[in-house]
């Protein structure tokens, strides 16, 4: 089986967010970081602070929304970019681990923030390939 | 877009009868070609507001209308809370009160011209832009509330500009019905530090020449010629409303099946008026309004501040401040009678007709401005409204181009540096935190504005004032 991996597919004015591994949690980290991906570059981020957040939905794929939604919400708050991500769900329940530092202009070049992640083309899946995909469209 | 499901009514006017669940016709305000050129989700979305409870004629979308969540960007709805209507949070959209404002300067061209880059300089180092950027004005809760509830008269009372611009605004700069008490402490913490800040993406301040004028006797009444200098200031309510948007599109996706509302799509988000949701959302979203209102009349301040450093005489007066991305209580006539409807308008300008008392007294003769925005190298232009766009859309125009082109494709497609130079050589200096951003935000990724607008003026929405080109535009 491939590595878990993250991409983005287009959208008319903004951009979708794909996050595909083995497990859910690891599909759910990769749709992080390719949320990470729309702001600037991950590698140029280091991992130097820790932040946990925590949510709970009624089903999975509002779990994806509100785990990408804390993301866009630390980011905002802290002024941080964020670069690694580690999620464990249990039903409900997320906990989520967020790395990165405080964002510098210059050196992350920056070149949108994300005002929210959406339901449009909200997905959580298993693929043909058994994988999961957790995937949706970031409002920029 | 397949034309075969509309009924041509004009030739700037498209029509889908009700099929299905819809309770109401669409109508789709647009030249053949804009039309077809439409991404087909635009039809799915417009048909989908069609079927929420208690729409009033009509599902419309403007000539810029394009892919949007739950409605499309350049949507116009008006629900009726007498007969069970909703008021929808995904039909206002993640940037409550997003919009534009114009300001006249007193300056020529020749006046700007040698002093261009200075004054792009100058503009870029007190304007905070792009992400993470934050203001000067750091708010505490109670400062919070009271910016919450005053809009731009509460930034015009801490000094940020004067009494004279409030007049300017749409609502006189402050929406009535605002309730601070029902936006998040998550909401308030995201919107701190980002009062008097620009923002990302297709936000920008602008400066602008008066490059031809369509109509004189109303660009008279707005105080533009040919060959002026103008600023314009594109940006929204921020964290504060992206977070308000997040947070009820959840809460209404959740609430809708407790008021037996079926959502085609979850992003149609809404409730009734006259339940304890719509309500909370109301006055949560007035105050994001009002954030909207006091960010554009801080950014004001910097600007005029920014100018006086270099052009002492110049004299940056209110043309007019409106919103695209709101809902509003406003009367209209249905049927013979007057009636309060919530008219929501997401992408679109409203675009009211001459004699409306809400407009100020200056231009109440000749109709409100309509401030459509353009995109780097682009166009903007100035439109008024006119009675019979009162009979179209509830008053109600386009507010942009809407992009053609994903901003993958465009990062594909151009380099920042490559654009900031060709824009250069065409005489406009660009400064932007990011090359990438500058990319995304590529002129060619837009539709073609003229065409919007040429589409809007045909087809009775509003009359086409002036042409605006930019010389100077600071991106977010």
């Amino acid at each position: 089986m491939p590595e878990a991996r993250w991409e983005h597919f287009t959208h008319g004015a903004d951009i979708g967010v794909r996050g595909i591994g083995p497990t859910l949690e690891a599909a759910f980290e990769q749709a992080a970081l390719a949320l990470a991906a729309v702001i600037c570059d991950p590698a140029r981020v280091a991992r130097k602070d820790s932040v946990e957040v925590a949510v709970s939905a009624p089903d999975v794929e509002l779990l994806l929304v509100d785990w990408l939604n804390a993301i866009v919400y630390e980011m905002a708050t802290r002024h941080m970019v964020f670069s690694g991500f580690q999620v464990a769900i249990s039903g409900e329940q997320l906990a989520g681990t967020l790395w990165g530092e405080t964002v510098d202009v210059v050196r992350h070049q920056p070149a949108v923030e994300v005002k929210g992640a959406t339901y449009t083309e909200l997905k959580v899946y298993r693929n043909a390939q058994g994988e999961w995909v957790a995937q949706c469209v970031v409002d920029v | 877009m397949d034309l075969s499901r509309f009924t041509k009514v004009s030739d700037y006017e498209w029509r889908v009868e009700p099929f299905g669940k819809m309770r109401v016709p669409a109508v789709i305000y647009a030249s053949e070609a804009l039309l077809r050129e439409m991404d087909e989700k635009v039809f799915e979305q417009v048909t989908n507001v069609a079927t929420l409870p208690g729409i009033v004629k009509a599902s419309y979308a403007m000539p810029d209308a394009h892919w949007g969540y739950g409605f499309p960007i350049g949507g116009v709805a008006a629900f009726d809370p007498e007969a069970g209507g909703v008021v929808s949070a995904g039909g206002v959209g993640f940037d409550i009160s997003c919009g534009v404002r114009t300001l006249t300067t007193g300056l020529t061209v020749a006046d700007v011209e040698p002093m261009k880059k200075a004054l792009a300089d100058i503009l870029f180092a007190r304007i905070p832009a792009g992400v993470g950027s934050t203001g000067s004005v750091h708010l505490s809760m109670e400062e919070m509330d009271a910016m919450l509830e005053g809009g731009a008269r509460w930034a015009v009372s801490r000094g940020f500009g004067t009494e004279a611009d409030l007049e300017r605004i749409e609502e006189r700069g402050m929406m009535a019905g605002a309730r601070p008490e029902e936006v998040s402490q998550q909401a308030k913490k995201r919107q701190r530090d980002e009062v008097g800040t620009l923002g990302s993406g297709n936000h920008y301040l602008e400066v602008q020449r008066v490059a031809e004028i369509y109509h004189p006797h109303i660009a008279a009444a707005f105080g533009l010629k040919v060959g002026d200098v103008v600023v314009s200031i594109h940006c929204g309510s921020r964290g504060l409303g992206h977070q308000i948007g997040t947070e009820f599109l959840r809460s209404m996706a959740l609430a809708a099946k407790e008021y037996g509302i079926e959502l085609p799509d979850r992003e149609l988000a809404c409730a009734p008026i006259r339940s304890d949701i719509g309500q909370r959302y109301l006055g949560a979203m007035r105050a994001a309004i009002n954030c909207a209102l006091a960010n554009r009349q801080v950014i004001t301040h910097l600007a005029r501040e920014a100018f006086a450093t270099l052009f002492p005489q110049a004299r940056l007066d209110l043309i007019y401040d409106v919103s695209h991305n709101t809902c509003k209580v406003e009367e209209h006539e249905v049927d013979g009678r007057s009636r309060k409807l919530y008219v929501h308008r997401k992408g679109a300008t409203r675009a009211f007709g001459p004699g409306r008392p809400d407009l100020p007294e200056a231009f109440r003769h000749v109709g409100q401005p309509v401030l459509i925005g353009g995109s780097m190298g682009t166009a903007s232009y100035v439109l008024a409204g006119r009675e019979e766009s009162e009979h179209h859309a509830w008053g109600s125009a386009c507010h942009g181009a809407g992009r053609s082109m994903s901003r993958i494709q465009a990062t594909k497609r151009w380099r920042g540096r490559d654009i900031i130079e060709a824009l250069a050589v065409r005489g406009i200096e660009i400064r932007a935190p990011s090359l990438r951003g500058v990319a995304e935000e590529a002129p060619g990724a837009y539709k073609d504005v003229s065409a919007v607008v040429d589409a809007a003026d045909r087809a009775g929405l509003a009359h086409k004032v002036a042409k605006l080109t930019p010389l100077v535009c600071i991106k977010g």
